[in-house]
């Protein structure tokens, strides 16, 4: 069974929707023992990260997602702010530590002309090297809706990449262990985003 | 690189689609789901909802269809039409949908963008503004209601305001190009993308392949927006995505 983590971060009615395409007993939940009695975990979120780690940490979810996939190691998805919440630390509105369950940091995407946030929809590009690259081999386009990215990550951790800009690498999508990230939206990127989905429901 | 998006309309009254459809194969040509399904399926980048139902009593209806609609395409959609309310907003969004477009309410009630954007995201907030020149041609005004009302606005002042408020995104309709068939208004639209980091998704006056290219290249707009191009079956999305990719301009394949 699928937990969908409802720390009141935004929407989460379109991540349940694709979840529940391949795992039909999937909840969103808020409490943490209903969370741990999940096979997985989808970190989801949108709005600014000092709010998402406040709330996870007034929810009391921070230190049972933190022992779920460090000690446990159960797999977990973050996206978009989920996927930001998996490094270190952000430098959006001051500076906040995340999970720090991924080598990196959050920084704000800076360039001269370029337009922020970065919307719609951008190509991937396929890091060979990962085990997980057959997950985007045929380099699909994927949805991004943010301002923030993942920099000085571990390129091993790194599946795929988008360009943005004249020299921004935005990371999409990571998986290290039994932690998996996108920035991108699975659940918002088609059918090349399910096919993502469904390989963490089925196979992670 | 980003590429540029395609987005099909749909306008629906007390939870049918209006405005004449006839794709071929579809079970009811009226039914939004349907509709939303087959352009999902041609590769539609995202969607728009536009409920027009003038009636309260019918405004539970399209919850419905949003709810219908969420669980069977995975791409973005936008709802707008008749939200007045923060109230409002979280129906639709819990229903399924992704953002909301404020057009009149928000002129109405600035605050709202600004409290949807707080309670939702900014990514949720789509601005959707009518605009029409005004006579002696030093810019252009915010209409609402469909146009009938001129509200003495100046349309780049209220976008600028907007943005600050929280909008994510312009849905920029230009009511002098809207119906013509003649093309996007390329100076409406760019003037607003030059004032805002926000993307603008330009809508009104769109009548061929050639006229998508034409705001893209010129800069004018990230997304472009179509209606009866695509009910009538004129187009297609995919044949929109094959056209502008021939012509050099980064569109998604899938």
């Amino acid at each position: 069974m699928i937990g969908i983590i409802d720390y009141g971060m935004g929407n989460l009615h379109s991540v349940f929707n694709a979840v529940k395409k391949y795992d039909e007993n999937c909840i969103i939940s808020s409490d943490v023992q209903e969370s741990e009695a999940c096979d997985k975990l989808v970190l989801p979120g949108v709005g600014a990260f000092p709010d998402c780690m406040e709330n996870l940490h007034n929810t009391k979810l921070f230190e049972p997602i933190k022992k779920w996939v460090l000690e446990d190691k159960k797999p977990i998805l973050g996206i978009c702010l989920g996927m930001q919440a998996m490094f270190e630390s952000s430098e959006e509105k001051g500076f906040t530590l995340g999970f720090g369950f991924l080598k990196g940091k959050v920084i704000r995407m800076k360039e001269e002309g370029l337009r922020i946030p970065h919307i719609g929809w951008n190509q991937l590009e396929v890091n060979t090297e990962h085990p997980r690259a057959f997950l985007i081999e045929q380099k699909p386009y994927v949805y991004y809706v943010h301002s923030y990215y993942a920099h000085d990550y571990d390129p091993e951790d790194c599946i795929g990449y988008s360009y943005y800009g004249k020299s921004i690498i935005v990371p999409g999508l990571f998986n290290k262990d039994n932690i998996y990230a996108s920035q991108f939206h699975p659940e918002k990127s088609g059918e090349d985003g399910l096919r993502i989905l469904e390989y963490f429901i089925k196979e992670a | 690189m980003l590429s540029k998006r395609i987005i099909p309309c749909l306008d629906v009254k007390n939870g049918k689609v209006v405005k004449g459809v006839n794709f071929i194969g579809l079970k009811e040509v009226g039914d939004p789901v349907e509709l939303a399904k087959e352009y999902y399926k041609q590769g539609a980048d995202e969607l728009v909802f536009l409920d027009i139902t003038a009636t309260h009593e019918h405004r539970d209806t399209m919850v419905e269809v949003v709810k219908q609609v969420a669980s069977q395409i995975y791409i973005p959609f936008t709802v707008g039409g008749g939200i007045k309310t923060i109230e409002d907003i979280k129906k639709i969004l819990r229903a399924g949908a992704d953002k909301i477009s404020l057009n009149s309410a928000a002129v109405k009630n600035p605050e709202l963008i600004q409290e949807g954007a707080k309670m939702f995201g900014n990514q949720c907030i789509v601005l959707a503004v009518d605009g029409r020149k005004r006579e002696d041609g030093s810019g252009w005004n915010v209409v609402i209601h469909g146009g009938r009302i001129d509200t003495g606005l100046d349309a780049l002042d209220w976008i600028k305001k907007g943005v600050e408020l929280g909008a994510g995104e312009i849905l920029l309709t230009s009511m002098d190009a809207d119906g013509t068939k003649q093309g996007f208004d390329i100076e409406f639209c760019k003037a607003v993308r030059d004032i805002v980091e926000v993307p603008v998704i330009a809508s009104g006056g769109c009548g061929s392949l050639e006229h998508f290219a034409e705001v893209f290249e010129k800069e004018a707009a990230d997304a472009a927006l179509a209606a009866s191009l695509f009910h009538y079956g004129e187009l297609t999305v995919g044949d929109v995505h094959k056209y502008l990719k021939e012509r050099g301009i980064e569109v998604r394949s899938c």
